[in-house]
């Protein structure tokens, strides 16, 4: 058992096996459950998610209490909150690591979320990949079921919620909220634009979209008071802990559990065990595929959603992707670029003609066939993706934007030596997906 | 055909449910496992439970990464081609899966045993380089370790199912 006292949503986190519901209990778990059905009106709750400047994790970052608030208290019912752990934003696993850890955790801030809007069900959304986390909920709902914790009159309160598990079957803009409604809906799941969420969203009504580490840390809010949760951060607007993914080119990748607002390069080298060896910090992705390339300079900078702002950056989901000297950000941004071209869901033309685009200009730089007039096509064309039907294209166009912000000397290295500098002229990496020589 | 018995627990599941094309996805994994693929008479029959047309499944099915639409061998392999794990492919662990297998990208091995498919980051970035095994988790890869990999799941079944 993990005995840091800092540690909040990983508290009762082992190597060997996921939190019970009695180790949960032990933590406090479901106190705060017991406390809002019996003691706090439903507006009360929503009030102190607001106070406690807890905002979205899975990469808006938009203030949860604000949002909770938005479901007027005279909307009609059924209403729904669905907790969104798909969680496909490449670097991102933070979501898997905290399920796997404590699902009760989930589950009581999922039945939290469901009193403050008074909901009658609740969905957790999941992608195929994490089946383990799929199942292993789905068990541990049933259990929370047995212990009067979830279902019909839950604590003899009066108040009803079930929650059930969806399966997706693997897309990325399923994680994107009203796709997310659609995919449950059993529709294609193209984003919704104009439509208002808190009003009409799952089948038309009041529907409540969060992401699992936003509900996780609801519970701790309501136990603790909305002002110890502000207190865990580290800069004064933020609020809370934050799960740090950090994956790519350090010796320990991992979730760090920290206050939210720690420099970056006391999550690097304290925590991720430092870069690997041969290596240094060349700049990091601060929060998965769609924020900016974050350089050297602000190796110091507090990890927070608004001092990220303060210099044009985004904090995302605060998956750390780390890149060494040695890795080539022509190349990186190409592996983003098939990313988002293959995952766009092709309904609006910015997104499905403009990033193939993107990516065959980054290609031919990466492949020795680059021109200094492909600087301003791809800046033009990044530009573009604003007007996209949703926010997949523009978050694409983050890194390529970043990248010919600060590595505009490497894409030109690319050009002058007709190649990829990293890699040398007549020596290609392999790539990942060329046939087999017949 | 689906048998007598997994066609009634699908109606029961689908009679329970809130509303039927909730459950789109889970009839489809539920035929696709039956089959080993999503062909195209299980796809009617899925339409056929659901009350919905063949049409609206194969707008679906066509959409996500992990129902079939042709026939796939017994294991699918899912490789993490996301940006994490391409930071690690210098070695080139995945040219090293398809060549052992003698299959590129999209392919299924003579044996019919296994099928190798590209996909989006898979959320394993601290094991990168990984990939999944009809839904199990592996990585970090190395040739030693897909080597032994495939070794035991030629003698083994696998015990996690997502899709098949």
């Amino acid at each position: 058992m993990n005995s840091n006292p800092e540690l909040v949503l990983l508290r009762n986190q082992r190597e060997d096996r996921p939190a019970t519901l009695e180790e949960y209990r032990a933590s406090g778990g479901y106190e705060a459950l017991a406390l809002a059905v019996r003691e706090k009106a439903p507006r009360q709750i929503c009030e102190m998610v607001k106070d406690s400047a807890l905002r979205g994790r899975g990469g808006a970052a938009f203030p949860a209490g604000l949002k909770w608030l938005g479901v007027k208290e005279d909307a009609p019912h059924p209403r729904y909150v669905v907790c969104n752990t798909d969680e496909m934003e490449p670097g991102t696993f933070k979501d898997r690591i905290l399920v796997d850890a404590d699902p009760h955790q989930a589950i009581e801030g999922c039945i939290l979320a469901g009193y403050a809007i008074q909901a009658q069900r609740g969905i957790i959304f999941i992608r195929p990949s994490y089946e383990q986390g799929a199942q292993l909920l789905e068990r541990e709902l049933e259990v929370a079921r047995q212990a009067g914790f979830l279902g019909q009159n839950i604590l003899g309160s009066g108040f009803s919620f079930d929650l059930t598990v969806h399966r997706s079957a693997g897309r990325y803009i399923c994680g994107e909220a009203t796709a997310q409604v659609n995919a449950i809906m059993g529709n294609r799941p193209h984003p919704m634009k104009g439509v208002h969420m808190a009003a009409q969203g799952l089948w038309g009504l009041p529907t409540l979209v969060n992401n699992v580490e936003t509900l996780a840390c609801v519970p701790h809010i309501v136990r603790n008071g909305p002002e110890w949760f502000r207190r865990l951060a580290r800069t004064p607007t933020g609020g809370g802990t934050k799960l740090y993914a950090v994956s790519g080119k350090v010796n320990r990748p991992g979730v760090y559990e920290l206050p939210i607002g720690t420099p970056l390069r006391e999550i690097i080298e304290e925590h991720a065990g430092g870069m690997l060896s041969g290596g240094e910090f060349k700049a990091c992705l601060p929060g998965g595929a769609s924020t900016r390339y974050l350089p050297r300079q602000f190796y110091d900078l507090e990890m927070d959603y608004d001092t990220l702002k303060a210099v044009g950056h985004r904090l995302g989901t605060g998956a750390i992707i780390v890149y060494d000297n040695h890795t080539c950000f022509v190349g990186a941004t190409l592996n983003l670029q098939e990313f988002f071209a293959r995952e766009s869901c092709g309904y609006c033309t910015p997104c499905r003609e403009g990033l193939p685009y993107i990516r065959d200009l980054l290609w031919r730089l990466e492949n020795g066939e680059g021109k200094e007039e492909y600087l301003p096509m791809l800046r033009q064309m990044a530009g573009h993706m604003a007007k996209s039907y949703c926010a997949f294209a523009p978050g694409a166009a983050e890194p390529v934007i970043s990248l010919l912000t600060y590595f505009a000397d490497e894409v030109r290295e690319h050009i002058s030596q007709k190649g990829c500098p990293f890699k040398g002229v007549d020596k290609p990496r392999p790539h990942l997906w060329y046939p087999p020589e017949e | 055909m689906l048998p007598e018995e997994l066609h009634a627990q699908l109606q029961k599941k689908i009679a329970a449910a809130h509303r039927p094309r909730e459950l789109a996805i889970d009839v489809m994994y539920a035929v696709q496992k039956h089959y080993g693929f999503l062909s195209d008479e299980g796809l009617l029959e899925a339409a056929d439970l659901l009350g919905m047309t063949s049409l609206e499944l194969e707008e679906l099915a066509t959409f996500y990464d992990f129902l079939y639409r042709q026939p796939v061998g017994r294991f699918v392999i899912h490789v993490c081609d996301g940006v994490v794990c391409w930071m690690f492919h210098e070695g080139s662990v995945f040219d090293y899966l398809c060549q052992k297998l003698g299959v590129c990208a999209g392919q299924t091995t003579a044996d019919g045993l296994f099928t190798v498919l590209p996909t989006a980051c898979a959320g394993f970035c601290d094991h990168a380089p990984a990939m999944l095994v009809n839904g199990v988790p592996y990585g970090p890869l190395t040739p030693e370790s897909i080597d032994q990999i495939l070794q035991k799941l030629r003698s083994e079944s696998c015990d996690l199912v997502v899709c098949r």
